[in-house]
């Protein structure tokens, strides 16, 4: 294994420049598109020689599409806040809910204790739209379609399993001697979960929020059939956005662009805790 | 944890009931709980005709909705298709996601900046992924219609046309979810033990020998698990062959989940969409119970080997 031979070298680097190759093309292409004016876009060859424009962003970012059609609003950028705003709330209202039951099952040994934590992971596995559809006629009947808090509501079916599981595994990791310790000297149980089982879950605490607020941020479905215009995140406006400009593609793709910035920023400034989550904690960190 | 830990815990009296941890489980559970309520509902509308432009008609008929499904070629149709993409899905995903786990084994530099660059499809929304490739496959200006026109493919028309749309969908598939395959297997690879490898690399074994006989085999319970946990996403797919194709063109590409989507709000057939969705939930319950097992075995293999 330590020597390798000229050619294995080369058919290596060979083999990885075209993983690269595509598994990045698609983002840098979008990405010189949404700097592209539409000429540019429909010149035959694709070129990679252009003037760059901000005028597609500044198009999105005003809200107003000046076209020979007359004036398009588009509502992207409110898009881009309910994305940041359903997927923050949900996270945090997750973590909340989901880091003491975490505990719970990791620590205590209770009757119901395994069925309790199975059904909320068997959440994570059902066809969203089984839920989906009964769901938005109750909606209706009670007032919640179309609101921040039905969606946060129904945003806890991905962040809640997913938390729940990760930080379980984190808790069970830890010894409890440490807190057993902690107690003995006289401290309260509350006091020995916030300063010692939840400092020390710190790191798997972060990874299961960040995997948990992407999922939400990418999340398309739930939002597809409980949200009207006015609070659809992202992926959604996008997709209706793509239905109403129909030929600005420079705009679509810096539409896009907005739309995967954040989570693909956040995978690199974190991608440690990042794998470590997506391994499903089948290996130790 | 140790031995001598985990007899400590055990050991401890614990006489009186304690409600601690259901007091601790109990509020997310409560939220989970109201999500039950429509899974209930969905069965009840199962059995029922039930059209939403036909209040009238709205009545109990117990099995019939499924008894239907026997005869109904679009039925057969949907569960051929859908088992189409997840085969070809998590065929193509675990064969490359083990090779490029393979290639990046090593810890060079220069591996790690590769493993971390490819964790960027994965954390694009599939949504969002889809329409990237719209763009690029679109006739007029699609710079993959461009190289595929380059190289003499003329009227490669990728999800426009029946007999290439699926190819598409899976190629964007492939393009979003290799990378999570890969992530696993790397974790995987990374963790095996290494002596047997010394020792078949010290009696000069063949490497072909050492990938089939070794390698594989202690690579097997990761495989499996990824390979499950995708087959249970892609059963289901939506995100990626509704916002490209609406589930078209014609009915080529109408999964469960498409399909049921359309019945409910296209056809407003509340009745056979819930019928449909059930059937899809019995198939993911299934391989969902095989999964969480798989997995559990897994963590415990990784727990034992820290």
């Amino acid at each position: 294994m330590e020597h390798m031979s000229l050619l294995e070298r080369v058919v290596r680097g060979v083999l990885i420049a075209l993983i690269v190759l595509f598994f990045l093309f698609p983002i840098f292409w979008i990405f010189l598109m949404s700097f592209q004016t539409n000429e540019d876009i429909l010149r035959i060859p694709p070129s990679l020689s252009f003037t760059p424009t901000l005028s597609n962003y500044s198009a999105l970012i005003t809200g107003k599409l000046v076209s020979t059609a007359g004036t398009l609003d588009i509502a992207f950028m409110r898009n881009l806040w309910n994305s940041v705003l359903l997927s923050t709330v949900s996270v945090v209202i997750a973590l909340i809910l989901g880091v003491p039951a975490a505990y719970a099952f990791a620590r205590f040994k209770f009757r119901l204790g395994e069925d309790i934590a199975f059904t909320l992971l068997s959440f994570r596995f059902a066809p969203p739209l089984l839920v989906l559809l009964p769901l938005s006629l109750y909606f209706q009947k009670l007032g919640l379609t179309d609101t921040y808090i039905g969606l946060i509501w129904v945003y806890q079916l991905i962040a809640l399993p997913l938390i729940l599981w990760i930080v379980r595994g984190y808790f069970e990791d830890l010894s409890p001697d440490i807190e057993y310790a902690y107690r003995v000297a006289g401290h309260s149980w509350w006091r020995t979960f916030t300063r010692i089982a939840i400092p020390l879950a710190g790191p798997g605490i972060a990874a299961a929020g960040l995997l948990a607020f992407i999922f939400c941020w990418n999340n398309f479905i739930f939002a597809l059939i409980l949200a009207s215009a006015a609070k659809q995140p992202v992926t959604v406006g996008a997709l209706a956005f793509v239905t109403a400009s129909g030929i600005q593609y420079g705009q679509i793709a810096a539409a896009i662009v907005l739309s995967v910035a954040p989570t693909l920023a956040l995978a690199l400034y974190a991608q440690r805790y990042l794998v470590e989550g997506l391994s499903l904690g089948a290996v130790k960190g | 944890m140790t031995d001598a830990a985990v007899k400590h815990a055990d050991a401890r009296p614990r006489r009186r009931i304690n409600y601690l941890p259901y007091l601790l489980s109990l509020p997310a559970l409560l939220v989970c709980i109201g999500i039950l309520i429509p899974f209930v509902t969905a069965i009840y509308y199962s059995l029922q005709r039930y059209r939403l432009n036909l209040p009238m008609m709205r009545g109990f008929i117990w099995f019939q909705n499924y008894v239907e499904f026997f005869t109904d070629r679009e039925f057969w149709h949907t569960v051929q298709v859908s088992l189409e993409y997840t085969v070809l899905t998590v065929g193509v995903e675990l064969v490359f996601g083990l090779g490029i786990a393979m290639l990046l084994q090593k810890r060079t530099r220069i591996n790690n900046l590769v493993s971390i660059l490819l964790l960027l499809p994965l954390m694009t929304a599939p949504a969002i992924a889809a329409l990237m490739w719209k763009l690029m496959t679109n006739p007029n200006f699609g710079v993959l219609s461009y190289l595929l026109q380059l190289l003499g493919f003329n009227d490669f028309k990728w999800a426009s046309d029946p007999s290439t749309a699926l190819f598409t969908v899976v190629l964007v598939d492939v393009w979003v979810y290799t990378p999570f395959i890969m992530i696993l297997l790397l974790a995987g690879l990374r963790s095996l033990p290494t002596q047997p490898f010394e020792a078949a690399a010290l009696d000069g074994v063949p490497r072909r020998f050492v990938f089939f006989r070794i390698t594989l085999p202690m690579l097997t319970p990761y495989i499996i698990t990824a390979g499950l946990f995708r087959m249970l996403d892609s059963i289901q797919q939506f995100d990626i062959i509704y916002p490209m194709t609406q589930g078209g063109p014609g009915d080529t590409l109408l999964v469960f989940q498409v399909r049921a989507y359309l019945e409910f709000y296209q056809y407003t057939n509340v009745g056979k969409s819930a019928a449909l969705l059930i059937i899809l939930w019995a198939i993911t319950y299934a391989l969902s119970n095989v999964f969480i097992k798989q997995w559990l075995k897994l963590r415990e293999r990784a727990r034992g080997m820290a």
